[in-house]
């Protein structure tokens, strides 16, 4: 195993409930719950689950854009969580995000070539001058023009907008980069371009990439190791092609069952989740997904399963495996 | 780490880079369709042109009391008659209308100021300077504005203040009255824009406090404060006149538009002398309803959301 970009260990955001008059706390919505994951230089790490089980949220507590209930966040062995304000300023160029939305994420009153340039600046990591050819550099590099420098966000379209906010991050020339659905938002045309630019740029500048998702033919399409999440806790992580050809969770098998495939006469085994997710702020006792779990026995209740290793770079959370 | 640059770039960052319509000019381009809002605004210069100009070509600029012509009805020597001192109230109305417009600058000016300062540290700190601004804003809003002015006014004359610092403690008082109106429109502003995801953009990046509150919150603020400080110049110039009115505000011989309509008082003027307090009414009526229709014209372009 080569040596770890990232690590998250045990990760855990608490989210407090507060009623009545005074505020007070009446319980937690446990949105990240003991999240272990570690990342390799170079590779792509899928983030899959469906909506609420806890994905951005994990992705913003990296990044420190919430703090931490509990565990661990080290990048480049530095423990993310425990920097000072101004030293994790000065980390923050190595790890940047990509937003889902790219129509929030820009400021509506500032021109793109400065939203891109500007953080150079303040970082000092370019003087002034030389700021606007490199900023037309990098927006070349995702797919804009140079002449684009000058324009304001609603001037663009959406994919237009989604290589705005890839530049953005890109100018600073980070390492490590978590994209938070990043193609969510866009029509499927589109997706295709934006992806394509990420593979691009993965290769020419050797980034790293959280890549978080719901939509799973992107992530096979993209990644190179996933980690499925329910409910705040990571179920399974595997290889792709482990992860594809033998999923071991009961989870991971059901959304793999989900996948529309372009076959219309062949005849799969879908297998069909009964009822919704539960709510976060009470999950179920034991494993999280027993209330919903075709196979689940009387120990699923009680126990909560471990996360071990099921096979060659092979985790998973489940009593039956 | 250092960035290489690459003398093409550079080269083209200097030829003209394509001519792109902020915003800013996209509302000045909403609004000069707007026809009440246009005309709101040019009888606001109007009247600001005859005020500050219009007295110099006056021979009755100097006030001088002269008995032998008291109470006269308009006519070609004096268009709006002259008051009870024999003075022209033309002359008079627009040397009113100096004060009366320059105190409703100063204190939107002064109440703005306080305001979003104020305003802006309660929304982007938080935390407990917001709960002291915030609650003293809300006692000064528990206690309705005109008592307020009309005990400052009542101690003013208690104290004797000279006529000369009156007038600007009359602005004074109405930008304590006007501040905390402002300051929660800024402060919820402020909390809005903070939760934007290119603020939390501006976190990731490493920005700058200084950019961030400078750059990327005020800017997002200022239309706001444009519509604000456009409508509270109108309250302005109506609380003033109310002082006045009641001889609360800024004392004669000083004139303002209210002490002149302070005439409708006396019966006698009320009722035989219209050409004392019919043109310093219309002068108020008109200003505020143009700086309103200019100040609503104003919002639909900057401030969508508030439309009616």
């Amino acid at each position: 195993m080569s040596e770890a970009l990232l690590e998250v260990r045990h990760l855990k955001k608490y989210f407090p409930i507060t009623a009545g008059l005074l505020n007070r706390t009446v319980g937690h919505v446990k949105a990240v719950d003991n999240i272990s994951l570690t990342i390799r230089p170079g590779e792509t790490f899928g983030l899959v689950g469906e909506s609420g089980s806890g994905k951005s949220t994990v992705g913003r507590t990296i990044l420190r854009l919430h703090d931490k209930t509990d565990g661990e966040v080290r990048f480049k062995g530095i423990s993310v969580h425990d920097l000072s304000k101004t030293e994790m300023n000065k980390l923050r160029p190595q790890m940047q995000l990509i937003f889902q939305d790219p129509y929030s994420s820009l400021n509506p009153r500032i021109r793109i070539g400065d939203a891109i340039g500007e953080a150079l600046l303040d970082h000092g990591l370019a003087a002034k001058e030389d700021i606007p050819g490199y900023v037309m550099e990098v927006m070349e590099s995702c797919g804009l023009s140079a002449y684009h420098y000058n324009r304001f966000p609603h001037e663009f379209s959406g994919g237009q907008r989604q290589r705005i906010g890839i530049a953005r991050a890109l100018a600073l020339r980070p390492e490590f980069i978590i994209a938070d659905e990043p193609v969510s938002a866009l029509d499927v045309s589109i997706q295709a371009q934006i992806i394509n630019l990420f593979q691009k740029l993965q290769h020419t500048k050797g980034l790293t990439y959280l890549f978080i998702s719901h939509d799973l033919s992107v992530v096979e399409h993209l990644c190179n190791r996933i980690g499925v999440m329910y409910l705040g806790s990571m179920m399974e992580t595997a290889p792709r092609d482990e992860l594809f050809l033998r999923p071991l969770h009961p989870y991971t098998k059901a959304l793999l069952s989900a996948i529309p495939v372009p076959i219309p006469k062949l005849k799969r085994e879908r297998i069909v989740l009964k009822g919704d997710i539960p709510s976060p702020a009470n999950p179920p006792s034991g494993c999280k997904f027993h209330t919903r779990c075709p196979y689940a026995v009387a120990q699923c209740k009680e126990e909560t399963p471990e996360f071990r290793q099921a096979g060659n770079d092979h985790y998973v959370a489940c009593h039956l495996v | 780490m250092s960035i290489p640059t690459t003398t093409t770039h550079t080269a083209r960052a200097r030829s003209p880079v394509e001519a792109s319509s902020s915003l800013w000019r996209q509302s000045i381009r909403q609004l000069s369709k707007n026809k009440l809002a246009v005309s709101g605004f040019i009888f606001i210069i109007f009247m600001f042109l005859i005020c500050f100009i219009g007295p110099l070509f006056s021979p009755y600029a100097d006030n001088k009391i002269n008995p032998a012509m008291m109470h006269k009805p308009p006519s070609m020597k004096h268009w709006l008659g002259t008051d009870l001192l024999g003075r022209d109230v033309l002359t008079r109305l627009l040397q009113a209308g100096r004060i009366s417009l320059t105190v409703g600058l100063a204190s939107m000016a002064l109440s703005m100021t306080i305001g979003t300062i104020l305003g802006i540290i309660s929304g982007y700190y938080r935390g407990i300077v917001d709960q002291i601004i915030m609650r003293t804003a809300d006692l000064l809003f528990t206690i309705p504005g005109l008592p307020i002015l009309f005990i400052m006014g009542a101690l003013m004359s208690e104290w004797k203040v000279p006529t000369d610092y009156r007038l600007y403690l009359v602005m004074l008082m109405l930008s304590i009255i006007g501040w905390p109106g402002v300051a929660r429109l800024v402060r919820s502003q402020m909390l809005s824009l903070r939760e934007r995801e290119y603020m939390q953009a501006a976190v990731v990046l490493g920005l700058r406090d200084r950019r961030k509150l400078f750059h990327h919150l005020l800017p997002n603020v200022f239309p706001l404060l444009i519509v604000i400080a456009t409508l509270s110049i109108g309250g302005a110039i109506l609380s003033e006149s109310v002082l006045s009115f009641f001889g609360l505000g800024v004392m004669p011989p000083t004139p303002t538009w209210g002490n002149m309509i302070d005439a409708a008082n006396n019966v006698i003027d009320f009722e035989k002398r219209p050409w004392l307090w019919i043109p310093p009414g219309l002068a108020i009526f008109l200003t505020v309803i143009a700086i309103n229709l200019f100040g609503d014209g104003l919002r639909d372009v900057l401030d969508p959301k508030q439309k009616k």
